[in-house]
């Protein structure tokens, strides 16, 4: 079996089948676009988290670090369940679209990014303190700084982020609702072609899927060794 | 910087490309049968080919699928469960009920039939050996078309499988169940189309068919206004109108796998 599916795999991308070129693009643009939206807010959230102190910060630490574990299932459905006609922002005729798929996905990530930066900028906080402060940088203009100092482990972070969006089907069958040619994903179609019995596909599928989540992060392996070259 | 730009690229390129196109779709709320089996991937290209209008499927149990239009999440439903789709419309939430075609369901089971099914004589006699024979049985258990002839089956049958240890209530679509009944291995009602077209079978085959109690109507039904007044009635209404136009129904009779018709037309002529 595992052969047919090795072969039907490559025959696949020989063939770059149009179908499979679509569900591919699809979903590394519903994916590569919730990372981004994440990062827009996650990265600056978990900044501030870091450098602020107020009454109940560690309860949201930990409601953030919780909400890491959050089932992919969980968070389509309160998507679904907002964008759906008979839901608050049902006007906006978001369900079944990609843009429904990019809200959930981000709804996943965001506390991913958002701990681990959260972490990460308060260690270096605490490293560099007193020599930012030496500088005349308070608390609010040392995050670009720490963010940029960071970055090798934030990109992990966000490397973690794209795994966890790449990879969860739950989330964007209820909001996408797996229509053929529109919000079919990597993952949806695979749950399609499991359910059809076509297993050589479905494995096919997910080697093509792996392969790709590989090449993403050789790459960003790669930009973290150049960027340590280059910067010393 | 540059996988900086890249991913700002693909992140505008993926707002780009939503669907704001003025192009014409509406959204039908169907079952697992319909699109696993393949039949959507044959008559809605002919259909889009003729009117232009894109037909966007999404695939659920029959319950599901009557939810999701009840919410105005579909223009049109296309389901199997006539007791529910009747309901669907006596409630207001759909204008009227079309047949469209009929498939019909099948026991499957392990090929040395532990259960003697083959010897039955009726659906309901097959199910009462089932249960007499302790042998495993995997339900749907999602509230589908199918599920819900499975229910009505164990009545008939004066059996109460719900619960028995035999009883594997999947919770998933029919192609999940089956490849669950083929690795357990369990007997499992499914219906024709899903089985010609499923590929991972295992040691299942039919071992009951052909009574007319397992015949499997679906019928379509356009979401009605007065509940959901975004639905889009024209493209709705001309999409069921198709169906069981005789163009419709012949692209329906024409659609086979391995040389098998899979449903059959029934709209009045």
């Amino acid at each position: 079996m595992s052969d047919t599916a090795i072969i039907t795999a490559f025959s696949l991308i020989a063939e770059a089948d149009p179908a499979l070129v679509q569900v591919i693009g699809l979903s590394l643009r519903v994916s590569l676009s919730a990372i981004v939206l994440a990062c827009l807010i996650a990265l600056p959230l978990g900044a501030a988290l870091a450098l602020s102190r107020f009454p109940g910060r560690g309860g949201v630490i930990v409601i953030c670090n919780a909400l890491m574990g959050l089932p992919p299932v969980v968070a389509g459905l309160l998507i679904y369940l907002l964008l759906s006609r008979s839901g608050p922002l049902g006007s906006l005729e978001l369900l079944f679209t990609p843009a429904a798929m990019i809200a959930a996905q981000t709804v996943l990530v965001v506390p991913i990014i958002l701990s681990l930066t959260r972490s990460m900028i308060e260690e270096l906080w605490g490293e560099y303190e007193e020599q930012l402060r030496s500088l005349g940088s308070g608390r609010l203009r040392a995050v670009p700084t720490l963010l940029w100092d960071g970055r090798v482990g934030l990109l992990t972070g966000i490397l973690a982020g794209f795994g966890r969006a790449s990879a969860e089907v739950g989330a964007v069958l209820i909001v996408g609702g797996n229509i053929a040619g529109h919000t079919r994903t990597m993952t949806t179609a695979i749950t399609l072609e499991t359910n059809r019995g076509n297993l050589a596909m479905a494995v096919a599928l997910g080697i093509i899927l792996l392969s790709i989540v590989l090449g993403l992060n050789a790459l960003a392996f790669g930009l973290t060794q150049w960027s340590r070259r280059r910067m010393g | 910087m540059t996988l900086l730009r890249r991913l700002t690229v693909s992140f505008v390129l993926g707002f780009a490309a939503l669907p704001a196109s003025a192009e014409t779709f509406i959204t039908v709320a169907s079952t697992t049968s319909t699109e696993n089996s393949g039949l959507f991937g044959h008559i809605l290209p002919i259909f889009k080919e003729k009117t232009g209008i894109e037909v966007r499927v999404i695939a659920q149990g029959t319950g599901q699928a009557l939810e999701t239009a009840r919410r105005g999440d579909a223009d049109v439903v296309f389901v199997h469960a006539r007791g529910q789709e009747e309901k669907f419309v006596a409630e207001g939430w759909g204008v009227q009920r079309f047949d469209v075609m009929y498939n019909d369901f099948i026991l499957v089971g392990p090929a040395e039939d532990p259960a003697k099914t083959k010897a039955a004589a009726t659906a309901a006699e097959a199910f009462k050996a089932v249960a007499a024979s302790g042998a495993k049985f995997a339900s749907r258990g999602d509230d589908s078309g199918t599920h819900v002839a499975e229910k009505k089956l164990w009545e008939s049958a004066g059996i109460t499988a719900e619960g028995q240890p035999w009883y594997l209530s999947t919770g998933s679509g029919m192609g999940a169940t089956l490849n669950t009944a083929a690795q357990v291995p369990a007997y499992a009602l499914a219906d024709r189309g899903t089985w010609l077209s499923f590929e991972n079978r295992g040691p299942l085959e039919i071992t009951f068919e052909g009574d007319k109690v397992l015949f499997n109507p679906y019928g379509v039904i356009l979401v009605n206004k007065e509940k959901h007044p975004h639905v889009k009635v024209t493209e709705g209404q001309a999409f069921v109108d198709w169906l069981i136009s005789a163009e419709g129904q012949a692209a329906i009779a024409e659609y086979k796998i391995n040389g098998q018709q899979l449903f059959f037309p029934s709209a009045a002529k």
